[in-house]
């Protein structure tokens, strides 16, 4: 009777190890699957003239140089709007704010705007920036609605890097007869700082891969030049794949082009996190307390 | 300690110390305008999707948004404005992404928080989070190359762009979510909950099944609803997937009226997507969008604000626990 | 003349609704080192940090009655609290160097305080880490980490980074927990010496040490000055039976 019981509890358990084992196996087959995929059929396209060359008759030949410029064109305005706004309020949030009623509103609007879906954000944008405010479908209108789209995660990893600041160093600060601010800037910034960082090169991580807000806002089909203003539309690199992969009307004579576009663009992407991780790290080993 | 020293001292404590109140007075306010600046974001966000809604609600109503079915806002001799097609396939292609990634994330969240031992859990949770960061466009790229010609051969369609294959890549997309919130949930059940079950003699198995599962269980929900929200606002993904077509996806067998996720279909977020980029400004089409861009906003508000509330209640429990 | 430096009045001290400090009166006189002493929990900590409204970065506290510095009450509005905080200096439980050079953490408050001249800086540095009695062990590493002094040697260096500011009144919190007994005999004895320039409140959970240490003692329990007197006599005839109870150990 014991014996059966416990046998029975044996094979529960060993169904329960078999199932996660197998779940556990497919998300990473899947991952290796997805990038094999993609390298196996997009390291013939690429090639230093497809980096460095336009796209030429009709996108089906040449290279995609504008929408790398555009793309990092973009990423670079968004970052640049997003990260000093965004560590601002992760400022005033972990170093300022008491418990009060504006402070749960702020954080209250912060995981809502990290909910809205990110095509609601082109909407947005494009209502705001390029109808209303008479920006139009420009590098300027796409970088704005990536920078509000961002700037959630910019406030959620700033505030982390914040909070990873000891207690004690603005207490001796202020102990010595230093003001708030100065507390702040000469011994909480500094040491925040590598984790804004590393926040800040994943938001541009996030923000050079996103698709649907920008095309709305400004992204280009086609430019046979670069951007000249932020007033300029730009070609992006994940709009460019979106357009090779389905709204080209040649879709089999470029499908290797769009092959060579998903590689570049996923590998920007992971670079950018590598170099994320590595900041991370080296400021972990390099800090002290 | 003399007079005149003693007199110097009491000066500096009292020197006046306006202007450099006032300044670090004016630096925390910049800091404030930077934080409510969040709140006027999201403010404006639901000003201009209702403002700009508005003309095509007041001249079309509310209603045939919602419960027609006829999508044609540019036709010059009947416009239509029936969004309902939307709708249901957004809530659709997500059920269907949930179905396949909610036990699929669950059991790899398990695999991590109970079978990994520590160094490989160390490697393997970055590694799903590699999932979270590739752009959803290239998963649309995926899921039409690698995805839909599976679902055509398997089930016998001369088209694979399907509410299943947009609903396949979403599954994927919403790992990461579902995983690492699983995973937390998992691993924030307080210790005392284990030994008291161990100590009665349960085993692993059924402490985790009966006492650790249970106990996470508003945190898994909190997981699903997020992974609701992800699914259902993703853009690019369904719209390279799932075929765009304008039709309600429903099939009748023996005349009841099914849901199928065998047909292409065109959710709210697509709809934006496609037509948002050419629409002249202005137009009623143009507002209508706004509506399609409201409605999506609503889902995806709701459900985040009961995904929050659950992992409110999920981190208030243990607390006490 | 008066040689009361620091006049606390009626003090009381409230965390939101509890109270932590109870009508507190007492006096400190220049150039003594004043102890204070009583079981964990009686506001020791709490009362210290109000002589340099330290206690005030915590929201929820509320403050009534006064302590006067050199007759000007602190807790006046038109008190400049930055010039306050160098006046009284404070050092800390544990040893809390920024992760600066060591000459930078000396050298910290002055620059804030708008000193640039290299030569001036070099001159305050190396003053208050001999008064620290640390400038022999240091003064060939200056450009060091502060990270990369032993513990005793740390906290030594926050004690500099205090005179710093040329304070008159340095209060301290425990300042020999976190050290071995060798590194707690170091500071001792620099504490005793610091008495000379300064005047030293220290809060201390060891009677050993408040007896060695201190002219006056005040001898604290649940929010209350039970008693303060001349040290010798509250370690041999303390007036109050707590008192008693407490430095016998016979306390709780
Ligand atoms: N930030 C705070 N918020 C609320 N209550 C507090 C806070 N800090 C201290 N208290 C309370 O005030 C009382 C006095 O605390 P305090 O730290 O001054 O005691 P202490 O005598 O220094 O104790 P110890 O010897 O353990 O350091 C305690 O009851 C404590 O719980
Ligand atoms: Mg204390």
């Amino acid at each position: 009777m014991v014996n059966l019981k416990e046998k029975s509890k044996k094979r529960k358990s060993i169904v329960w190890i078999v199932l996660s084992t197998f779940f556990m196996i497919a998300t990473l087959s899947v991952l290796v699957y997805f990038l094999i995929f993609l390298i196996r059929n997009g390291i013939n396209a690429i090639s230093w003239d497809f980096i460095t060359d336009i796209p030429r008759k009709n996108m089906t030949e040449g290279g995609i140089f504008p929408a790398i410029v555009g793309t990092f064109y973009v990423a670079s305005l968004t970052v640049l709007i997003s990260v000093p706004l965004g560590i601002s309020a992760a400022i005033y949030l972990n170093e300022y704010a008491s418990q009060s009623l504006i402070v749960r509103l702020i954080r209250l609007s912060i995981r809502n705007l990290s909910g809205v879906p990110s095509i609601v954000y082109g909407l947005f944008g494009l209502g705001i920036f390029a109808a209303t405010l008479g920006l139009g479908t420009s590098l300027l209108s796409s970088a704005l609605t990536l920078a509000i789209m961002s700037l959630p995660w910019v406030i959620t990893a700033s505030e982390e890097a914040l909070k990873a600041v000891p207690n004690s160093f603005r207490e001796a600060g202020l102990a010595l007869g230093t003001t708030k601010w100065q507390t702040i800037r000469f011994l909480v910034l500094p040491y925040a700082l590598p984790g804004m960082a590393t926040g800040s090169v994943l938001a541009l991580a996030r923000a050079a891969g996103e698709t649907a807000p920008i095309i709305l806002t400004g992204a280009a089909f086609f430019l046979p030049h670069l951007p000249r203003s932020v007033n300029d539309r730009f070609m992006a690199l994940p709009y460019h794949l979106y357009i090779l992969a389905t709204q080209h009307n040649r879709l089999d004579l470029v499908r290797p082009l769009a092959y060579g576009t998903a590689l570049v663009l996923i590998a920007m992407v992971l670079l950018l996190n590598m170099i994320a991780i590595v900041l991370r790290y080296r400021a972990r080993k390099k800090q002290e307390w | 300690m003399n007079e005149s020293n003693r007199e110097e001292l009491k000066s500096r404590i009292k020197q006046d110390s306006h202007k450099q109140n006032l300044s670090n007075f004016f630096i925390e306010k910049i800091f404030l305008i930077c934080g409510v600046l969040t709140i006027v974001f999201l403010g404006l966000i639901v000003w201009f999707l209702i403002s700009k809604s508005w003309p095509a609600i007041s001249e079309i109503g509310l209603r045939e948004f919602l419960t027609k079915t006829r999508w044609m806002p540019s036709s010059p001799i009947q416009a239509g404005y029936g969004a309902l097609s939307f709708i249901v396939s957004s809530i659709l292609v997500t059920v269907g992404a949930l179905i396949i990634g909610v036990p699929w994330g669950i059991f790899t969240a398990i695999f991590i928080a109970e079978v990994a031992p520590t160094r490989i859990k160390e490697v393997l949770k970055p590694v799903v989070e590699i999932l979270g960061i590739i752009p959803s466009v290239v998963y649309g790229f995926i899921a039409l190359l690698i995805i839909a010609p599976k679902v055509a051969q398997l089930f016998g369609l001369s088209n694979g762009l399907t509410a299943l294959t947009g609903s396949v890549i979403l599954a994927v997309m919403t790992l990461p979510t579902i995983v690492s919130i699983t995973e937390d949930a998992i691993k924030s059940v307080p210790k005392d909950y284990r030994e008291a079950s161990y100590a009665l003699g349960v085993g692993k198995w059924d402490t985790i099944i009966h006492v650790v599962l249970p106990a996470a269980s508003s945190g898994i929900l909190a997981a699903v609803m997020l992974g609701f929200g992800r699914a259902v606002g993703e853009t690019m993904a369904v719209l390279m997937a799932a075929g765009n077509a304008l039709n309600m996806p429903i099939k009748e067998i023996f005349n009841i009226p099914l849901p199928t996720l065998l047909q292409s279909v065109r959710t709210l977020t697509a709809n934006i997507a496609i037509e948002g980029s050419d629409v002249p400004w202005g137009s009623l089409h143009y507002h209508s969008l706004f509506v399609v861009g409201l409605i999506l906003f609503v889902i995806t508000f709701i459900v985040n604000i009961i995904a929050d509330l659950m992992l409110t209640k999920f981190q208030k429990v243990n607390k006490n626990g | 003349m008066d040689k009361r430096i620091i006049k606390v009045n009626d003090l009381s001290l409230w965390y939101g609704k509890t109270q932590a400090l109870q009508n507190i009166s007492l006096d400190i006189e220049e150039n003594e080192i004043t102890a204070i002493i009583g079981p964990s929990g009686c506001g020791k900590s709490t009362f210290l940090k109000t002589i340099n409204r330290m206690v005030e970065i915590i929201p929820s506290v509320k403050i009534e009655g006064s302590i006067r510095l050199f007759d000007e009450n602190i807790y006046d509005d038109s008190i400049n609290l930055v010039n306050l905080r160098s006046i009284v200096g404070m050092v800390f439980q544990k040893p809390n160097p920024f992760p600066k050079s060591i000459y930078e953490n000396v050298a910290y408050a002055s620059k804030r305080h708008g000193i640039r001249d290299k030569a001036k800086l070099n001159e305050i540095v190396e003053k208050s880490l001999k008064q620290a009695a640390l400038w022999d062990e240091v003064k060939g590493r200056l450009n060091e980490s502060g990270f990369s002094l032993s513990g005793g040697q740390q906290q030594r260096l926050c004690v500099a980074r205090a005179l710093a500011n040329e304070p008159q009144v340095i209060l301290m919190d425990e300042p020999t927990s976190a050290l071995d007994p060798i590194a707690t005999g170091r500071l001792e004895e620099l504490i005793q010496n610091l008495k000379n320039k300064y005047t030293v409140v220290i809060v201390t959970h060891n009677m050993q040490q408040a007896a060695r240490l201190s002219d006056k003692t005040a001898f604290f329990l649940s929010g209350k000055m039970v008693e303060m007197d001349i040290t010798n006599k509250i370690f041999t005839n303390p007036k109050n039976k707590k008192t008693e109870d407490y430095i016998t150990g016979r306390f709780g």
